[in-house]
């Protein structure tokens, strides 16, 4: 029934064949023709595309949580840093003896700062299915534990963004110190390989890009189907009218906790799949700022529509890469005069605009 | 005729009289300076022995520059010049030196190293030359030298400098000094071997706040390293360890206070940056994340009104106050004009466009200045601090800040409760639609509002200037600190604020011994998370139908 739905929506369904042409064509590309054909895409680009799509994950995560259910929340980007931490991690114990002070139990840092042993919250990150364990717990935890206090005491609006840009603020203040044992403020980096595979070759790049896409397809159709059912449906009323949803009988405070949960658990995903791509996880993902990129991500596409939030992240981080290269002291400038610009003239975002104007040529 | 010649000739008269006595009075000066010219003659050319009586010499002779020229001497600063013989102080400026006269002070042209030689010294000189110097500061007439002097002779086992002590406490005159030969005394006495005396010293040294006494105290209960005890006497052990706890818990005490005092000078920073924040969310129900860019171009307003005007640190950090305050509110009033006014009733997309605004702003700032921090000087009444005993020392600037809050405070307490601007802000913040029906033009009043709270956060950029670095991203440091305190006062009062800034300060400054800098601030916050969890409202929550919407 629901996959018929998704039949009829037009924009649904070319959003979806983008997304299998880049996940699925790209890779096998390179898996055929060989490394100076024109058809073949370089590492770099491979791996940008795959940033990209970790990026529209945590979009889609975002606009799950503030399209659909109106918490704007301005700290998401600590469950995409908890996540890449807990893959960082494993990754971490993957090296073993080739690090630059060749131990085969402690990673270099560790040995940099004379700790003799590996503290025991490290304890099973050299299994990786530990490790995919704790990508999805670890934020999912934090996610329920403070939404739990939060909700729970009705606090809404403006003061729940604030208090969730204190909590990333103050995980980057907690992660920047080395005592943490999670790298200080040189992260987790140096990385090897992953499951057996050197993770610099192109075969595993490709790899990766096609999870990362198939992760995000999966994402797609999975928040498509929660929005359209009876659970989605309450979400969006509790958006527009928490009050009146809550005196029809709902407990409010479990929906909104579920929805908070699951979306730091997908953002943790997507953090998990950003790490292997770029090579590195510092503390400076926690940081405030790049929480609120999250959500000028979203709005430049388009909240409240999920294919909106991936549009917007990547057209959003296009832009940035490519800026941040010609004339990096415009890239703010851009990025501010866009927040500016979409809230006051694009509340719907370039879907949104793009949808009047069919509207309009149609009518 | 005869008349007039009699004029000229009285006149011709007293004029000769005047130019001799000028003329006596040069040669007396000239003759006051001979001894020290001598004195000086002897220190450059003359052999060891001369050189010490020289040293003696320059002492007795009661010259204000008698001092500078021994100290010179004593840091390896004294020089002859090769091209003339002058006797010039030189600082070392890498290339050469830099020199002044030693006779006058009077600054010269910097020279090369190989221009002037060293005046060099032995050992025994060296030691006389320490005494000598001593001595002329014991009698200086700055009683912050002499109290230094005491305290380094204090150090010191010497017969010669306790006498020296000893004279000059029979005519101290300032109290400081005097307690301060006092002690060096005292710590003399509990070396005796008299028992009597050591008790006596004791009782009168616990009553004194002084570094050097608790250490000395601590010697005496210390064990050596055959666990017998240094002091052998238990009755003097026990004495001393009363005295310990005494003098301890008198520490204990100022080190609370200066706690408190570090706090409210953080709280009050911290108040300054979030009372804007505080009156623009309560009247208008908007968050202005840009305003700690507006706080940045407040303390870069300060820094171009030093760069304006150079010479006159005071003035200029005076005239920044307004300056501050017109630019920044100018900033907020075209802010609320040009975006928020578009965005009424929708705080979160209001959050949203602010932050854009204050990447513009930051951006702005590093284009136009650079990216790098500049650099704000302090006047010098602002800086240093004030040593009230050993155990307290409070900085002037942190003062100095915490007395502008109270002052920014009250005069925004006024301008809320009697002027008409601030009568009107009360009553939009109360109930915007009943103060619309009364006439109250609620555009223009959220403009002003947005104007006024703009300019309070210039004019703490304007404090901020003075006691951090001042950067693009100054802005950045403080806004999470602002929203802290106003989501913790609530925005119903601004004595919320003024509460909630303090005491988060110090709480702030409290935890700091504890846990660190860093990690007081973290528990800081989770603190306020779970406060909101009890009290959404914040300590001063609005009141009233309104406040719920």
């Amino acid at each position: 029934m629901e996959l018929m739905k998704l039949g009829q929506d037009k924009t649904c369904i070319t959003v979806l064949g983008i997304l299998a042409a880049v996940t699925f064509v790209i890779p096998l590309c390179n898996w055929i023709f060989p490394a100076d054909s024109a058809l073949h895409f370089s590492a770099y680009t491979v791996s940008v595309l795959g940033k990209y799509l970790t990026f529209a994950l945590l979009g889609l995560s975002l606009d799950l949580v503030w399209g659909y259910c109106g918490i704007l929340a301005l700290g998401h980007g600590a469950f995409f840093a908890l996540g890449g931490y807990a893959m960082g991690m494993y990754l971490m114990r993957q090296i073993g003896t080739r690090g630059v002070y060749s131990n085969a139990s402690l990673p270099d840092f560790m040995v940099f700062l004379n700790w003799k042993e590996l503290p025991w919250y490290w304890f099973g990150f050299d299994h990786f299915g530990f490790a995919m364990l704790m990508v999805v717990l670890v934020p999912g935890a934090l996610a329920f534990v403070f939404g739990y206090l939060a909700f729970r005491s009705r606090v809404t609006g403006v003061y729940l963004s604030i208090i969730t840009q204190a909590l990333t603020y103050a995980l980057m203040l907690a992660f920047f110190r080395n005592e943490m044992g999670f790298g200080g403020n040189n992260g987790l980096t140096d990385f090897k390989d992953i499951l057996g595979f050197n993770i610099q070759s192109e075969a595993v790049r490709s790899m990766l890009l096609m999870l990362s896409g198939i992760a995000l397809i999966i994402a797609f159709m999975v928040c498509r189907w929660l929005v359209n059912t009876k659970l989605g449906r309450v979400v969006t009323a509790i958006r527009d009218q928490e009050s009146r949803v809550r005196f029809l009988g709902y407990r409010v405070e479990m929906f909104k906790l579920w929805i908070f949960v699951f979306a730091a658990m997908i953002a943790g995903v997507a953090g998990a799949l950003y790490v292997p791509q770029v090579g590195i996880i510092n503390p400076s993902e926690f940081s405030p700022l790049n929480s609120l990129e999250i959500v000028v991500w979203v709005a430049i596409g388009g909240r409240n529509t999920l294919y909106g939030a991936i549009i917007g992240a990547v057209l959003v981080n296009y832009s940035k890469t490519v800026l941040t290269g010609l004339m990096p002291e415009l890239w703010l400038f851009m990025l501010g005069a866009a927040f500016v610009v979409v809230t006051v003239f694009l509340p719907d975002g370039l879907v949104g605009l793009l949808r009047r104007r069919l509207q309009e040529q149609h009518a | 005729m005869k008349v007039n010649s009699l004029k000229t000739d009285f006149l011709l008269h007293a004029f000769f009289l005047l130019v001799f006595s000028f003329g006596v009075h040069a040669g007396d000066n000239s003759t006051a300076q001979q001894p020290l010219l001598d004195a000086l003659h002897n220190l450059q050319q003359g052999a060891i022995k001369e050189r010490e009586q020289a040293i003696e010499q320059l002492s007795e002779i009661q010259s204000e520059r008698s001092l500078p020229i021994l100290r010179a001497l004593l840091d390896g600063k004294l020089f002859t010049l090769k091209s003339d013989n002058q006797l010039v102080i030189g600082e070392d400026n890498h290339h050469g030196y830099d020199i002044s006269d030693a006779v006058s002070g009077l600054e010269l042209d910097s020279i090369a190293r190989s221009d002037a030689t060293k005046i060099n010294l032995t050992n025994n000189l060296r030691v006389s030359l320490r005494k000598t110097i001593g001595q002329l500061e014991l009698n200086a007439q700055d009683p912050a030298i002499r109290l230094a002097a005491v305290k380094a002779m204090g150090g010191d086992d010497d017969e010669n400098a306790l006498a020296l002590l000893h004279k000059r406490a029979t005519v101290e005159k300032d109290d400081n000094v005097k307690q301060a030969i006092d002690i060096v005394f005292l710590l003399k006495d509990m070396n005796s071997s008299d028992k009597a005396l050591r008790i006596q010293a004791i009782d009168k040294l616990k009553e004194r706040n002084s570094i050097d006494v608790v250490n000395r105290l601590n010697v005496i209960v210390e064990k050596d390293e055959n666990g017998n005890y240094l002091e052998t006497d238990s009755d003097v052990r026990n004495l001393a360890k009363v005295a310990l706890v005494k003098i301890n818990s008198r520490l204990q005490f100022y080190s609370t206070i200066e706690t408190v005092f570090f706090g409210l000078s953080l709280g009050a920073v911290l108040v300054l940056a979030a009372i804007g924040l505080a009156i623009t969310f309560g009247v208008m129900g908007v968050i202005n994340m840009a305003h700690g860019e507006l706080m940045m171009l407040g303390a870069y307003t300060t820094y171009v009104m030093q760069q304006l005007m150079p010479n006159h640190l005071g003035v200029s950090l005076f005239l920044s106050i307004p300056a501050a305050f017109v630019i920044s509110g100018l900033a907020g009033i075209i802010i609320e004009r040009g975006i928020i006014r578009f965005l009424y009733g929708r705080p979160l997309e209001t959050l949203l466009a602010t932050f854009g605004v204050s990447l513009v702003l930051q951006q702005s700032v590093r284009s136009i200045f650079s990216p790098l921090n500049r650099s704000v000087a302090t006047p010098e009444w602002m800086s240093g601090s004030w040593q009230i005993n050993d155990f307290l020392s409070l900085t002037w600037n942190r003062f100095y800040i915490l007395v502008f809050c109270l002052l920014v405070f009250f005069v925004l307490l006024q301008i809320l409760k009697y002027t008409r601007l601030g009568l009107e802000v009360r009553a939009v913040a109360q109930n915007r639609n009943m103060a619309k029906a009364m006439g109250i033009p609620t555009d223009r009043v959220d403009a002003m509002t947005f104007g006024l709270g703009s300019g309070i956060a210039g004019v703490a950029g304007v404090a901020l200037s003075q006691i951090t670095n001042v950067g693009p991203n100054l802005g950045q440091a403080y806004i999470v600190d602002s929203f802290m305190v106003v989501v913790f006062g609530g925005v119903g009062n601004l004595l919320g604020t003024l509460v909630a800034g303090f005491s988060l300060g110090i709480a702030n400054k409290f935890l700091e011994p504890f846990a660190g800098a860093v990690l007081a601030k973290i528990l800081v916050l989770i603190f306020i998370i779970l406060f909101i969890q009890k009290r959404p409202r914040g300590l001063f929550p609005q009141k009233g139908r309104a406040a719920d919407s």
